[in-house]
């Protein structure tokens, strides 16, 4: 039945979406300044119904019905109502129909928000945005349906895998959606733009909210999935250089580099075509981290069962976009003035971009060029953390210095007068460098220019925070984002630079010592739980230097439905440090082997990423408070 | 004036085309340095130069009563049902870790058929096998 249901409304949605772009496309050729009526009345049914089939489809996961293929195949009716719920998009099938209503609601939204830009604009957008949508909604329909049915109806669902089954994953994928799916409608505005020659700086406004809106979810979506990462997969670090967490990376560095340049464009009316390139080169890399996660190409951690077909279609429809886009960027392209004072904001910004194209850059090859390998000369390759970590930590320096000065720059014509304050603050960060050196511990070259280069953004940011006050004219916005990035890179850095790590095979009342720490494995428990058997572990951790004590307890998780087994770290965290373990067994045998580390500062790290999105949400609230 | 200005404009486009060259050429220049190639125990018996400094990942099904532990290490054979090598690793295993299950690890030969490996790679499903392994296993299970 709700097969039917579901069915039946992807059919209509795909109708209407028919409609909106026949019944635009005629208003088009109406020449008085007003959009009819209905196309805002079809629009508005379209999402309703979108997110009445989103329902249908979480409804048949709450009931368990397994008559549908998707809910057998990623739910069992012995699961927490939670997870049959968060299961609905932590599939393949399901999180489609998730990109479709971002699509559509997206598209709603920009239709009745964008009221005072010209019609033909608007209406073009809405119907390349209905492109867009119907192409989702044909994959959907004739290849990845939620709403297949399976007969006979099975009695039990194969389950979702337990490492999906998780607070941090069940939020991460619509976080991450609003981000990726939410570049959608600059891509379309984007072109509409080129094609009705809409390049005035208004055109700025129209889409510089969806860019903020987009960057924010996409950056905290890129925090959830590196704060499950930590906990989840055992292995204590938050980021891999996954090709699937580089998937969602490449489209932020194009987001934040538009974020930028957009201020440009409405500022100075520069870079008209820099900023469409950057809108659309931001959905095209979205949607291929998409196809690179689903076609299975890419050897990843990921889970998504991965079907070439799924591949050959999302590559076509990629293919599409790329060339119109570009065909329509050498058509429409006129010349510029790029006559830039060297020394003015202007160029600070594109100094920016330049960074965000380069760490673009870096990272898309570094995650495509196994593929050509592979393909070329025959030969398996993968590329690792060492290649991102020599490329971007040097970069980062200058960056960051960058960063710290660009923000007070002022526009067309620049004159440097406080040199001093910046030598001043430059000589504040090597001393506080050197004071965790002479007192803590020492370290590499790279990492003291890194943390002297945070702690200078720190320090410059925080004082134009300062001064903008008395002055009583400053945006906030920007000084919380900027001193949060700085924070964010000191403490990954003084988190690298002192974290510890210990392995060891281990047997039940053994202890083993290292620098100032004992362990002690006490006690293994067995224990029931609702969906899984859990063996836990009990180890004391002693530092013999503070004399503090902290048991934590490990567990070795057997999961029935699906079969299989899990880790679970056990982490005390405080404000200074996390201590993380992590216990194994081994294969016939009654050694344990377990995984200790101490990682300084890890709650910062996550804060500082949440205050870095907050500067983006105040200024989307001061952006709607004054427009 | 005009000159001032077409000056400006051709160094910025100098520093930016001859800055996006040095940054390309740096990171292939390090994309090449930092590649991990992938063999198979077959590869290594059959490869007459190899790099014994450069790190690599091997692959292959953990052989049935190959594993021994001990407090410091974990060895064990990996197979590809031709050829074998024994491998020597200290740290955590994952989950799935078992004999008769395929397995990568990554590290550094010794010689031709011992291997220290220090990352033996994460995998999420029972079912998964990285891709690397599964064409040797297409290519050697017929």
């Amino acid at each position: 039945m709700l097969s039917n249901i579901g069915n039946s409304i992807l059919f209509i949605s795909a109708f209407l979406s028919i409609s909106i772009i026949y019944l635009a496309n005629k208003n088009l050729k109406v020449s008085n300044n007003l959009i009819i009526k209905n196309i805002y009345q079809l629009s508005l049914i379209q999402s309703t119904l979108i997110i009445v089939c989103f329902f249908t489809l979480i409804a048949a996961f709450i009931v368990s019905d397994f008559s549908l293929v998707t809910v057998y195949q990623n739910s069992h009716s012995m699961k927490p109502v939670f997870y049959k719920i968060a299961g609905t998009w932590g599939n393949h099938e399901g999180s489609l129909l998730l990109w479709v209503i971002i699509l559509t609601i997206f598209s709603f939204l920009f239709l009745i928000y964008n009221k005072d830009h010209p019609k033909k604009f608007r209406l073009l957008t809405l119907i390349i945005q209905n492109i867009l949508i119907l192409g989702f909604l044909f994959f959907i329909l004739f290849n990845s349906n939620p709403f297949s049915s399976l007969s006979p109806t099975p009695s039990e669902g194969l389950g979702l895998n337990p490492i999906l089954q998780d607070p941090a994953l069940a939020i991460h994928p619509p976080l991450l959606y609003v981000g990726f799916v939410g570049s959608s409608i600059y891509f379309s505005a984007a072109i509409a733009s080129l094609i009705v020659n809409y390049s005035e700086k208004s055109f700025s406004s129209s889409i510089k909210n969806w860019v903020l809106i987009s960057w924010c979810f996409q950056t905290l979506g890129i925090l959830v999935g590196s704060i499950w990462a930590y906990y989840e997969l055992g292995w204590g670090g938050f980021w891999f250089w996954d090709p699937v967490e580089n998937a969602s990376l490449l489209p932020w560095f194009a987001m934040t580099a538009l974020l930028h340049s957009l201020i440009v464009f409405e500022k100075r009316n520069l870079f008209y075509f820099w900023v469409i390139i950057l809108c659309l080169i931001t959905f095209i890399l979205s949607v291929t981290g998409t196809f690179l996660v689903r076609s299975g190409i890419l050897n990843s951690v990921h889970t998504f069962a991965s079907d070439p077909t799924r591949g050959v279609y999302i590559l076509l429809f990629l293919s599409l976009m790329i060339f119109s886009s570009i065909y329509l960027l050498f058509k429409k392209y006129k010349k510029e003035n790029y006559n830039l004072n060297q020394n003015s904001k202007e160029t600070f910004i594109l100094i920016n971009n330049w960074f965000m194209m380069f760490y673009l850059i870096t990272v898309l090859l570094g995650t495509i060029y196994p593929i050509f390998t592979d393909a070329l000369t025959d030969n398996k390759i993968s590329v690792g953390p060492p290649f991102y970590n020599a490329i971007i930590f040097p970069i980062v320096v200058i960056f960051l210095i960058f960063m710290a000065v660009g923000p007070k720059v002022k526009w067309i014509k620049n004159k440097f007068e406080d040199i001093k304050v910046y030598f001043l603050i430059l000589a504040g960060s090597i001393i506080l460098n050197a004071l965790i050196l002479v007192f803590i511990k020492s370290y590499s070259i790279l990492s003291n220019f890194i943390i002297i280069s945070a702690l200078f953004l720190i320090i410059s940011s925080l004082k134009d925070g300062v001064s903008a006050i008395q002055k009583n004219k400053f945006d906030l916005a920007r000084i919380i984002s900027h001193t949060s990035f700085g924070f964010l890179v000191l403490f990954i850095g003084l988190n690298h630079i002192f974290s510890i790590e210990r392995d060891y095979n281990i047997k039940v009342g053994e202890t083993k010592n290292f620098e100032n720490y004992s362990i002690k494995l006490e006690k293994l428990d067995l224990k029931d739980f609702p969906n899984y058997k859990a063996v836990i572990g009990t180890l004391e951790i002693n530092n013999n230097f503070s004399n503090e004590k902290n048991i934590l307890k490990p567990e070795i998780r057997i999961y029935d439905n699906p079969k299989t087994l899990t880790y679970e770290a056990s982490i005390k965290t405080n404000l200074l440090k996390d201590y993380y373990l992590t216990m194994s067994n081994i294969d016939r045998s009654d050694y344990y082997n377990i995984k200790f580390q101490k990682k300084p500062l890890m709650i910062w790290i996550w804060i500082s990423v949440v205050m870095i999105v907050a500067g983006g949400f105040l200024r989307l609230f001061k952006n709607a408070k004054y427009s | 004036m005009l000159q001032k200005k077409v000056k400006k404009r051709v160094s910025l486009l100098v520093v930016l085309f001859s800055s996006s060259v040095i940054a390309i050429f740096f990171i292939l220049q390090s994309l090449n340095s930092n590649i991990l190639y992938f063999k198979s125990p077959t590869d290594i018996k059959n490869n007459q130069d190899i790099n014994f400094k450069k790190k690599i990942r091997v692959g292959g099904m953990v052989k049935k009563n190959s594993l021994i532990i001990n407090e410091q290490e974990i060895k064990f054979i990996i197979t590809d049902f031709n050829n074998e090598l024994k491998i020597s690793f200290s740290g955590t295993v994952p989950n799935l870790f078992a004999e008769e299950k395929g397995v990568v690890a990554e590290g550094k030969l010794q010689d031709k058929s011992f291997f220290i490996a220090d990352r033996i790679l994460a995998k999420h499903d029972e079912n998964y096998m990285p891709p690397e392994l599964k064409d040797i296993m297409k290519k050697n299970v017929k």
